[in-house]
């Protein structure tokens, strides 16, 4: 009943009690617990799940992991162990650091954008009754669309040929060249991993939104006069469970799944475009054949997103009232 | 404080042809605490939202005070308004809920403080001020609902169902509370509900509503004594009026072929009203068959057939009852209406005088 949040160290506390009386044989609530006749059956149950974690995830992440301490040879026969050379070089290249700083900018902007849109759309959806229906699907149909289709579509937006929105560009007398310019590369990835991801924002603020009791609503209509005040006292508290979660996810999609996009966009274009550390990683990998070195950048990368999301948990999620 | 005034309010929803409230007429003195009661659908909840301006006015005028409020936002209406399922706001303390709509009115801090002190003393809540709603019980989130309404010391209190959801015991302590703190602040109050005894208790000035429109406005025991409808009869008062056919022949109500009470009404088929509590069980009078008993306590109330209409009678005897007993009614207890549009019939008010011994 008390709503500050459980510090880690208590839930730390919690699991390693847990884990003793485990370890001790005593069980704490005994009814509620289901008796196996052979210790093994519940393993049994768990295997099919901890193999496919085992496999995707804990296998490839020590490949990584042990293949970045080392130099290997870009047709795979042998490789020599070098330390932490492949962490020094990626850190001090120029290149990963510029685009290190493109992938915080591109972050940041693309959550806020694709948020603030979602947000937006959603409060406004949300004041529509009749049609509301035909609005809503048109809004999320966007979702339905895979992010490779989504970047040739925005490619073909984008086109230095036939693309309107050269053509707009060009009315107000700017030349635009994806794929030539890396600001306008840039635009045009923010634009489009955006829209990509405006609807998901959107269906979860307009379920949100009408998670809110109408009484409460009228409550504060009858308080507050002003239907901004409103909204940023009332009804954006009551959001903030599903923003920080949208939040969380948002930067998991910037930094991860936007990839396909960039991919269709700068693929087959002259070097100088903006990317982001995942395409490098990919980049360096996979066309420049440096497996250690981009073994190492995707570590790098697993420490900071790990970092972030442990950084928004503790220090945002305390803020958030959860009803 | 002021008055309240609703000339023939309507509403229409978009889409219907019916009317959701049919041309009310309510004049609310000053101070008035005025219950608005009726089975559910009846339109009272929308007839006090519109007055709450939570609901569009398709017809007529509102005024609160001397102000026409029909397009006002609810803001700026000076009511305040307690709903059915408490409406706090979950992330704001119990102080913070209540000085929420102060504060955008631009109250001083000081102001504020001394309001919600006052309120939080006047309800008990001093020692809850700093908790948010979930870590209150029901009848905790009841008060701090009265109490944002308090605070606010708004021209008129506007209450929509707020003890429906309580447990019965609390209901009953709840309703006195509402009732003291209005008589205590005298300030104008509208109050919804569905619950006839909640009406009677409570109010100074029924409003019985039906589909919409007003079917008796008057102080509770008048409405209770003299209801204006077969509608009203069988709403007000428990166990509900038992309501049979019946004929007057010969300056007499005669029913299954007894007479009952003499009356001043021409012959012809007539509904008539017996409340189970006016009548008594005699020696000779009507033959009433016994079809079950219900024990209360300090009564019983026992279930009979009369030819095949159902009649109520209240009873505090103890004697086993079976078969056929004989039930008697004072004349001037008896209510008529009438036969096809349920409304009353004076004649039954005045007994007939009684013959000189």
């Amino acid at each position: 009943m008390t709503d500050t949040p459980l510090t880690l160290a208590q839930t730390d506390g919690r699991a390693l009690a847990r884990l003793r009386r485990w370890w001790s044989g005593e069980t704490a609530n005994p009814v509620k617990r289901v008796q196996f006749d052979r210790p093994l059956t519940p393993w049994m149950f768990l295997l099919p799940q901890l193999a496919v974690v085992a496999i995707f995830f804990y296998w490839p992440s020590v490949q990584a992991v042990t293949s970045s301490f080392y130099l290997e040879d870009p047709f795979g026969f042998g490789a020599t162990f070098v330390g932490l050379d492949n962490y020094t070089d990626a850190l001090t290249s120029r290149g990963y650091l510029s685009t290190a700083s493109f992938t915080a900018f591109f972050c940041v902007v693309v959550t806020a954008l694709s948020l603030g849109i979602g947000l937006l759309l959603a409060v406004k959806a949300d004041k529509v009754i009749r049609g509301a229906e035909t609005y809503k699907t048109l809004l999320i149909s966007v979702y339905a669309i895979a992010p490779p289709v989504a970047g040739l579509i925005g490619m073909m937006f984008f086109d230095m040929h036939m693309g309107p929105f050269t053509e707009i560009a060009a009315w107000f007398g700017h030349d635009l060249r994806v794929g030539i310019d890396y600001w306008d590369t840039a635009s045009a990835l923010i634009v489009i991993s955006v829209w990509k991801q405006i609807p998901y924002n959107f269906i979860f603020f307009l379920s949100g939104l009408q998670s809110v009791p109408v009484s409460v609503r009228e409550a504060a209509l009858i308080d507050a006069r002003s239907g901004w005040r409103r909204f940023r006292d009332i009804t954006l508290p009551l959001l903030a469970p599903t923003a920080f979660f949208l939040l969380v996810i948002n930067i998991t999609y910037t930094m991860f799944d936007t990839f396909p996009i960039i991919d269709v966009i700068v693929k087959d274009k002259p070097a100088n475009n903006p990317m982001t550390l995942v395409y490098k990683v990919y980049l360096d990998g996979f066309k420049g054949n440096d497996i250690g070195g981009s073994s190492a950048q995707s570590v790098i990368l697993m420490v900071v997103v790990a970092a972030l999301t442990v950084l928004q948990f503790r220090f945002l999620e305390r803020r958030v009232h959860y009803g | 404080m002021a008055h309240l005034s609703l000339t023939n309010v309507g509403k229409t929803y978009g889409g219907s042809t019916q009317p959701a409230v049919a041309g009310v007429d309510i004049e609310i003195a000053d101070g008035e605490f005025i219950v608005l009661v009726g089975p559910s659908g009846c339109g009272k909840s929308t007839l006090l939202r519109m007055v709450a301006g939570l609901e569009t006015v398709t017809r007529g005028d509102i005024r609160i005070g001397d102000t026409l409020v029909n397009r006002l936002d609810p803001a700026e209406r000076d009511i305040a308004m307690v709903f059915q399922n408490y409406a706090l706001y979950p992330h704001m303390t119990v102080r913070d809920n209540m000085a929420y709509g102060l504060k955008n009115r631009g109250e001083s801090k000081s102001v504020i403080e001394e309001r919600v002190a006052e309120a939080a003393r006047m309800l008990e809540l001093r020692p809850y001020l700093d908790r948010k709603p979930r870590a209150l019980s029901g009848g905790q989130r009841q008060r701090v609902a009265m109490g944002r309404a308090i605070v606010r010391q708004p021209a008129a209190f506007l209450f929509d169902e707020p003890l429906s959801n309580l447990d019965a015991k609390l209901r009953v302590s709840m309703r006195m509370e509402i009732r003291k703190l209005q008589k205590r602040l005298g300030t104008t109050s509208l109050y919804v509900t569905h619950d006839q005894l909640e009406a009677m208790t409570l109010a100074d000035r029924l409003v019985v509503l039906n589909g919409g429109a007003v079917e008796q406005i008057g102080a509770p025991l008048e409405v209770y004594r003299r209801p204006a409808s077969t509608f009203v009869a069988a709403f007000i008062g428990a166990p509900a009026m038992s309501l049979l056919d019946a004929r007057v022949d010969s300056g007499q109500v005669m029913l299954d072929g007894h007479a009952l009470a003499p009356v001043a009404h021409a012959p012809g088929p007539i509904t008539l009203g017996l409340r189970a509590e006016d009548l008594r069980i005699t020696d000779a009078g009507l033959p009433m068959r016994v079809d079950h008993v219900e024990e209360l306590g300090a009564q019983r109330i026992v279930h009979g057939m009369v030819g095949d209409q159902s009649l109520a009678v209240v009873d505090t005897g103890d004697a086993t009852l079976a078969g056929t007993v004989r039930i008697a009614v004072a004349p001037s207890k008896v209510h008529l209406f009438d036969s096809t549009t349920g409304r009353r019939i004076e004649a039954a008010a005045q007994p007939a005088p009684v013959p000189a011994e």
